[in-house]
């Protein structure tokens, strides 16, 4: 008799499978997501009494498929009419691999009508088996609300034409760094949340590293996907050291690295040469090598900063993304001094105007310098305009301690 | 019953600096003082909610006729220290007991250790209806 958590873990691993497998044979994405809920519902209710199925998958999946041609039944009893799709011998399903299943489903998830919270919302649904409860507590949403959410993503996809099926042709790549960007965007919201007290929500990140996991046993040979992987690990591998006991947040050159996942970064630096052997490096991986550089340094003062310009050079000429070259301007700093980097920020002052991380960078930058008094004036400007409650209370921390410095080396009677 | 608890960003009536001007220390007192504070009120299951929000400078205000382009204005408008800084939604037995965590909150830790002694304004969430 298994216990209610293994239960728990067991359905939640089987829920994109037994998906895929009903939307493949009855091809209503939004009914078949009910009737798989359902099932769920009923599995958790009697496996602890009756004991877990032999085949628990099979069992979801009959038990799914019967609510849907229930449902159908009584449809068609409404309209007059007999349907026999139930029966129909062309919608039966395929013998394809479960994990190709879970690709598709990741697939159909992450359609180009959605826009990215939907995405995200109905992969963790879908594909990572969260609860809406669950989604909506890591997104700080009331359950009701993330259930429309979901609800009507799922209608934008029974509204669309496409069948159950993997996109073709040129359509394929692009819906694959669509899949990528949600699972990126996923971690991200896990790892530093945009707003709220809260720093890191891990499970999110967990959930995102495992719906990585599953793209790649679905796509072995794709070196982006190995490169997202790669670096999801590498960076949530410092997560232990990113925030003390009290919750704030500590920067990258203080972190004890001796808290660094050390095996969840063994693996990512794997990955990452299997992906670069593969040539056509794409943005993840360069994230991902950078992310390595920081991850191969014993202590800070190790870094290679050099190769991590360079890496970002190359990320900046592939992306054209402002903040990359905001990171490129704090390499700069480390490699050629802060005027070098407060140089490069100066171009940034169009494109990232009154954002947050360009004043906390060049008051970091600043500070390296020597000019306290402007310094502290970036400090503030960057506390008022950033989202995040913990990084609030570290800049503003930052202008307090360099102002205590200026108070008490100023002469008397100033 | 239900109390909104509300921090403007006015009402501190001692000489007390903006934040940026505090020690470290002082900033860190202030801060846990606010963690453990929603910690115990979660713990006696009465923390509804609590935010703090965004700075007055990029507060925008919205005026429409329903008709034409709603006009919005920057703020801080029209006095800053009338804006919200942050709020909690408490769920609680009575006023006296919203009123005590209000007490509280108005003595949090400021620059030199002192309680701030802000005002903060209490106000009860209106309800559904009462049945007879």
């Amino acid at each position: 008799m298994r216990r209610a958590a293994d239960n728990e873990d067991l359905l939640r691993e089987a829920a994109p499978r037994v998906l895929a497998a009903v939307v493949r044979r009855f091809g209503d994405f939004a009914d078949s997501e009910d009737a798989v809920q359902e099932a769920m519902v009923d599995a958790s209710r009697q496996w602890p009494a009756q004991g877990t199925p032999e085949n628990p998958v099979g069992w979801l999946i009959h038990v799914a498929s019967r609510r849907m041609t229930d449902r159908i039944r009584s449809e068609s009893a409404r309209r007059g009419r007999e349907d026999a799709v139930a029966a129909d011998p062309t919608k039966r399903p395929e013998a394809l691999p479960d994990h190709d299943d879970t690709l598709v489903l990741m697939f159909m998830c992450c359609h180009p009508a959605l826009t990215p919270a939907s995405a995200i919302a109905l992969t963790l649904r879908a594909v990572a088996g969260l609860t809406t409860a669950e989604i909506g507590n890591a997104f700080l949403v009331p359950e009701a609300t993330m259930a429309q959410r979901i609800s009507r993503a799922k209608q934008s996809i029974k509204a669309s034409p496409e069948p159950f099926r993997m996109p073709a042709g040129e359509e394929r790549p692009e819906r694959l760094r669509s899949v990528l960007r949600v699972i990126y965007l996923i971690f991200n919201e896990g790892y530093v949340t945009s707003s709220g007290p809260e720093l890191a929500r891990a499970e999110l990140a967990a959930e995102a590293i495992r719906l990585a996991r599953i793209a790649r046993i679905a796509l072995p040979e794709d070196p982006e996907v190995a490169g997202l992987l790669a670096l999801m690990l590498l960076t949530d591998a410092r997560r232990p050291a990113r925030t003390d006991a009290a919750g704030k947040l500590i920067p990258l050159e203080e972190q004890d690295r001796s808290l660094w996942d050390r095996k969840a970064i063994d693996e990512g630096v794997a990955l990452l040469a299997d992906a670069v052997a593969r040539g056509a490096v794409g943005e993840y991986q360069l994230q991902a090598a950078i992310a390595a550089e920081h991850a191969g340094a014993a202590r800070a003062k190790d870094t290679d900063w050099r190769e991590i310009f360079g890496l970002y050079g190359l990320l900046e000429k592939m992306t054209g993304n402002p903040m990359v070259a905001l990171n490129r301007a704090i390499a700069a700093a480390m490699v050629d001094g802060p005027d070098a980097g407060l140089a490069l920020l100066e171009d940034l002052d169009k494109p990232l105007d009154g954002h947050h991380r360009l004043h906390a960078t060049r008051a970091h930058l600043l500070e390296m310098s020597g000019d306290v008094d402007a310094a502290i004036a970036e400090y503030g400007l960057a506390a008022d305009r950033t989202n995040s409650t913990p990084e609030q209370h570290y800049l503003t921390t930052q202008a307090a301690r360099l102002n205590t410095r200026r108070r008490s080396s100023s002469p008397q009677g100033d | 019953m239900k109390f909104m608890v509300l921090q403007a960003y006015g009402g501190v009536t001692r000489d007390v600096p903006p934040m940026g001007e505090w020690t470290p220390e002082a900033i860190e007192a202030h801060i846990k003082f606010q963690k453990d504070l929603n910690a115990e009120l979660q713990e006696r299951g009465e923390l509804v909610d609590a935010q703090g929000l965004a700075t007055p400078e990029l507060a925008k205000f919205v005026v429409s006729n329903g008709a034409a382009a709603p006009l919005v204005t920057d703020g801080p408008f029209p006095e800053s220290k009338e804006l919200l800084a942050g709020y909690r939604v408490i769920d609680v037995e009575s006023t006296e007991r919203a009123l005590e965590i209000a007490a509280q909150v108005s003595a949090a830790p400021a620059h030199d250790g002192a309680p701030i002694e802000q005002s903060i304004e209490v106000r009860q969430v209106m309800g559904p209806p009462i049945e007879d």
